[in-house]
C-alpha cells in the first residue's frame, strides 16, 4: 500500500483531537425533529416496502472510499440512491452537522460519529434510536465495550460500529534488543525498562507522549479500570477524576515519567514527530489498533524492524486494555426516509462483503466480532513487523477491553480543558498529580455553567 | 450680492445638477453598501444581540444583560490574551514599521544598485499567506531538525528552543514582522514617491546631507502614511489568529487556547459551545482596539499641531 492511502485511511479512525483539531460546536438544544423514529419496532414488511421504494440519502462520512460499500450496498437495493459527501475530517465534519442541526436543514439522513462524540448528539436529541430497526439484534456480534460504545446511558441505541482502536504497543525490536530491554509485561517493567533504555541512549527514548493526548491518557484510564465520568442522558453528570483510583494511579505513574526526563514529551502528529518515529528517537509507541498501518505508512525506512505486543499490564494475570479512537454510522432523527437510513448503516459495517472490505481495504480495525475472527482479516501477516499476525495480536487485545467507560456529553470541552491543564503539565514536566485536579475543577466549572447538575 | 440676485432658474439648474451628482455617488456606492449591511452590519447587530443572551447546554437560553460582559471583565483568559497582544503591539510594532521606515528610505534615496529587485525582495513574504509563512517558520524553529538548531549541532551548541513559552511569544513577532514590513514598506516608499523633487534640491542647496533630507523633510511628509500603517499594525496585532493557532500544533504546552483574545471567542464559540459569551468577547475586543487606535491618532495628531 501507498504512504497516502495509509495516512488517509487512519484518519477515519484517529481521535481528530489528537490532530489539533477543533470541533465547532456552535449547537442549542437540539431543536424538536420533525420526522425521528417510531417508537415501536418496525415489520420486516415495512422495511421490504422501504427498501423498494424510490429513495434518495445523503451519507456525510470521511472514510476513505467509502464508496466501494456503498456500492455494495446499492447493488442490493437498487431503488435507494446514496450520495456520500465528505464535508471535511474531524473538526469540520462536526462542526458543519452542528450548524445544519440548528439551521433544521441539510443535515444528512447518515452520518459518521466518532464514540467519544456520540454523547455530546443524542445530549442535543439529534440521534435516531435505532432500536425499532432491527439493531439491537447485532448487539451479540460485538464485544460489550463496543457495544456500550453506541448505547450511552444504556437508553437506546444510537449508531452502528465502524471502526475501533483497542491499545497496544508498537516497539521496535532491533532497538530494543541493542539496549537490552525486553518487552515490558507490566507497567513496573516498563518503567524500568524506560530507564534502562535511557541509560544505553543518551539521545534517544524508550517511547514519547503527547501533551495533547485527551483522548489517548483516557484509554489509559479505561485500561486501569478508570471510569472517571458518566451522564444520565438527562442533566446530571459524573465528573470524578480525582476520586478514581485508576485516573490517579495513572497519572501519578506517567507524572514520575516526565519528571524523570527519559520519556519525550513532544506534541505527536508533527514533523519532528514523524522524523522521530523514522530515525529512531522513539522506540516504542503505545497506540490504538489503527496505529500499526499509519505506522507503516509514515515510517517506511524502518520496515520489517517493528513488533507489536500488548500494553503493560497492572495486573498480568488479568489483561486489560482501553479503546483509543474508533466511530460509529448514525442516523439523524431529521432524516425523511429513517428506515432506508438505518439500513444503509447497519449495511456498511456488518454485511459480511462490506465489513471486510472496510477491514482489509481501507484497514479499519473492525469492531464485529465475526470480521475479526475471520481468518481473511486476522490471519494476514505484515512485513513490516516481521511477518507477525498484526490484526491477530491486536483482535486478542480488542477482547481483553473491559466495558463501562463513558465519555462526557461536552468531550470537545474536556478535550481542551486536558490540553491547558494536563497537557501544560506534559510539556513543562510540571506536576501531572496537581494537573488532575485542575482538570477535574475545570470541568466541574464548565460544567455547572452549562446547567448540569454534579453527580456525586 | 451678485447671487442673490441671480435669477431663480440658474438656480434650479444647478440644484438638479447637484441631485443627479448625489444620485450617481449614491448609485455606484451602492453595491458596497449593500455588502457592507448585509455582511459586516447585520451580523454585528446580530452578535450585538447574541451577547446579551446565555444559552446552556442544559436549560436553553435566558436574558442576562450586560453579565456577559461583566464576566469577561473578570477573565483571566481574555485579560491576558489582551495583555499579550498588548506587549506583542509595544515590542513588534515599533521594531516592524522601524524596518518599514528604514528599507523605504533607502529605496528611496535611489544609492542601491538592484533597488527593484530588493524592493521586490522586501516586499514578497507579503504575497505568501501566513499560514504558508507559519508552517515555513514553524519548521525553521524546529528543536531537532530546524536549520536553526542543526547549525548549533554543529557548532556544538544547545539547540535553541524557540517554541518554549517564554520565547514562542516572539517566535510568532518574528514571523509577522517579516510577513509584513515589506507590505508597510510600499505604503511608506509610495508616500515618500510623491513628495516634490524642490523640497529636497532647496535642502540640498541650503547644504542639508542625506541623513538631515531624510530626518526633516521625508519623515514629517510622510506623517499620514505612517500613521495609517500604525493603525493598521495595532488592529492587526489585536486581531492575531493565524500564527499562533497554528504554532498551537507544534507548541501546545507554550500557546494556550486562550492565547489571543480571538483565538479565545474561537474556542468559546466553537468548542466550549458558548457562541453569547464569544460574542461579548469579541464586541469588547472591537472596544480595546477602538481606544487605542483612537489614542494613537490622537497622539499623532497632537504632535502635529505642536509642531
Amino acid at each position: 500500500m501507498t504512504r497516502e492511502i495509509s495516512r488517509r485511511s487512519i484518519l477515519a479512525a484517529i481521535p481528530l483531537a489528537a490532530l489539533g483539531v477543533s470541533a465547532l460546536t456552535a449547537c442549542g438544544n437540539g431543536a424538536p425533529a420533525a420526522a425521528g423514529g417510531p417508537a415501536s419496532p418496525v415489520s420486516q414488511s415495512d422495511i421490504d416496502a422501504a427498501m423498494k421504494k424510490d429513495t434518495k440519502l445523503t451519507f456525510w462520512t470521511w472514510v476513505p472510499d467509502i464508496q466501494k460499500e456503498v456500492n455494495l450496498f446499492q447493488a442490493k437495493y437498487p431503488a435507494v440512491k446514496v450520495e456520500v459527501v465528505n464535508v471535511g475530517q474531524g473538526g469540520a465534519h462536526y462542526q458543519k452537522l452542528r450548524a445544519a442541526i440548528q439551521a433544521g436543514k441539510g443535515a444528512p439522513d447518515v452520518v459518521q460519529m466518532e464514540f467519544d462524540k456520540l454523547p455530546s448528539f443524542t445530549l442535543t436529541d439529534s440521534l435516531m434510536d435505532l432500536t425499532p430497526y432491527g439493531i439491537g439484534d447485532l448487539k451479540s456480534d460485538y464485544p460489550g465495550w463496543v457495544w456500550g460504545g453506541v448505547t450511552p446511558g444504556g437508553k437506546g441505541i444510537y449508531g452502528v460500529p465502524q471502526d475501533t482502536g483497542p491499545m497496544g504497543m508498537l516497539y521496535r525490536e532491533d532497538l530494543f534488543a541493542a539496549a537490552g530491554v525486553t518487552v515490558p509485561k507490566t507497567w513496573d517493567d516498563f518503567a524500568a525498562a524506560v530507564t534502562a533504555y535511557r541509560g544505553k541512549n543518551a539521545s534517544s527514548m524508550l517511547t514519547n507522549w503527547a501533551p495533547s493526548s485527551e483522548a489517548n491518557m483516557l484509554a489509559l484510564f479505561w485500561q486501569a479500570g478508570g471510569r472517571p465520568f458518566s451522564f444520565d442522558g438527562t442533566k446530571s453528570v459524573k465528573i470524578n477524576l480525582t476520586g478514581d483510583a485508576g485516573c490517579k494511579k495513572v497519572t501519578a505513574y506517567w507524572n514520575d515519567l516526565f519528571r524523570s526526563g527519559n520519556i519525550g514529551n513532544e506534541p505527536d502528529f508533527a514533523d519532528a514527530w514523524y522524523q522521530a518515529l523514522n530515525n529512531g528517537k522513539y522506540a516504542a509507541w503505545l497506540t490504538g489498533a489503527w496505529g500499526p498501518v499509519f505506522l507503516q505508512g509514515t515510517a517506511k525506512s524502518t520496515a520489517g524492524k517493528w513488533r507489536v505486543a500488548p500494553l503493560p499490564q497492572w495486573d498480568s494475570s488479568s489483561p486489560a486494555s482501553g479503546n483509543y479512537g474508533g466511530s460509529t454510522d448514525a442516523v439523524l432523527k431529521t432524516s425523511q426516509n429513517p428506515i432506508a437510513a438505518a439500513m444503509l448503516a447497519r449495511f456498511i459495517n456488518t454485511d459480511e462483503k462490506a465489513a471486510l472490505t472496510l477491514a482489509n481495504e481501507q484497514f479499519l480495525f473492525p469492531p464485529s466480532t465475526k470480521t475479526l475472527n475471520n481468518p481473511a482479516f486476522s490471519d494476514a501477516s505484515a512485513s513490516f513487523y516481521g511477518g507477525q499476525k498484526v490484526n491477530k495480536e491486536f483482535t486478542d487485545i480488542s477482547r481483553t477491553v473491559q466495558e463501562g467507560f463513558q465519555f462526557l456529553p461536552f468531550n470537545d470541552y474536556a478535550a481542551t480543558s486536558y490540553d491547558k491543564t494536563m497537557g501544560k503539565a506534559i510539556g513543562d514536566r510540571g506536576d501531572l498529580n496537581a494537573a488532575l485536579s485542575a482538570w477535574q475543577d475545570d470541568l466541574v466549572q464548565y460544567a455547572k455553567g452549562q446547567g448540569f447538575t454534579i453527580a456525586s | 450680492m451678485t447671487q442673490q440676485t441671480r435669477p431663480p432658474l440658474q438656480r434650479k439648474t444647478a440644484n438638479v445638477a447637484k441631485r443627479r451628482q448625489y444620485a450617481a455617488a449614491y448609485t455606484l456606492s451602492m453595491p458596497f453598501m449593500v455588502v457592507f449591511i448585509l455582511m459586516i452590519a447585520v451580523p454585528l447587530i446580530y452578535a450585538g444581540y447574541l451577547s446579551f443572551f446565555k444559552k446552556q447546554l442544559i436549560g436553553g437560553v435566558s436574558f442576562v444583560g450586560l453579565d456577559n460582559y461583566g464576566r469577561a471583565l473578570t477573565d483571566p483568559s481574555f485579560l491576558g490574551g489582551v495583555g499579550r497582544m498588548a506587549l506583542f503591539l509595544v515590542v513588534q510594532v515599533p521594531v516592524m514599521l522601524g524596518l518599514s521606515l528604514l528599507f523605504a528610505l533607502v529605496l528611496d534615496s535611489g544609492m542601491l544598485r538592484l533597488q527593484r529587485f530588493i524592493r521586490l525582495g522586501v516586499f514578497l513574504p507579503y504575497a505568501i499567506p501566513s499560514v504558508i509563512a507559519t508552517l515555513m517558520w514553524g519548521y525553521l524553529y524546529g528543536k531537532d531538525f530546524g536549520p536553526f538548531a542543526q547549525l548549533a549541532k554543529a557548532l556544538g551548541l544547545p539547540a535553541p528552543d524557540f517554541l518554549a513559552g517564554g520565547n514562542v511569544l516572539f517566535s510568532i513577532m518574528n514571523i509577522v514582522t517579516w510577513g509584513f514590513v515589506g507590505y508597510n514598506m510600499i505604503v511608506m516608499y509610495a508616500a515618500l514617491r510623491s513628495i516634490p523633487a524642490e523640497l529636497y534640491e532647496a535642502a540640498r542647496v541650503d547644504g542639508a546631507s542625506e541623513w538631515r533630507v531624510a530626518w526633516s523633510i521625508k519623515i514629517p511628509a510622510i506623517r499620514g502614511a505612517l500613521l495609517l500603517t500604525t493603525i493598521f499594525s495595532v488592529i492587526g496585532s489585536f486581531q492575531l489568529f493565524n500564527e499562533p493557532n497554528l504554532l498551537r500544533v507544534i507548541a501546545p504546552a507554550a500557546i494556550g487556547q486562550d492565547y489571543t483574545p480571538n483565538m479565545y471567542a474561537y474556542q468559546l464559540s466553537f468548542v466550549n459551545q458558548d457562541s453569547n459569551y464569544a460574542a461579548a468577547i469579541a464586541f469588547l475586543l472591537g472596544i480595546v482596539i477602538m481606544a487605542v487606535s483612537y489614542v494613537v491618532q490622537l497622539t499623532a495628531n497632537r504632535k502635529e499641531k505642536e509642531s
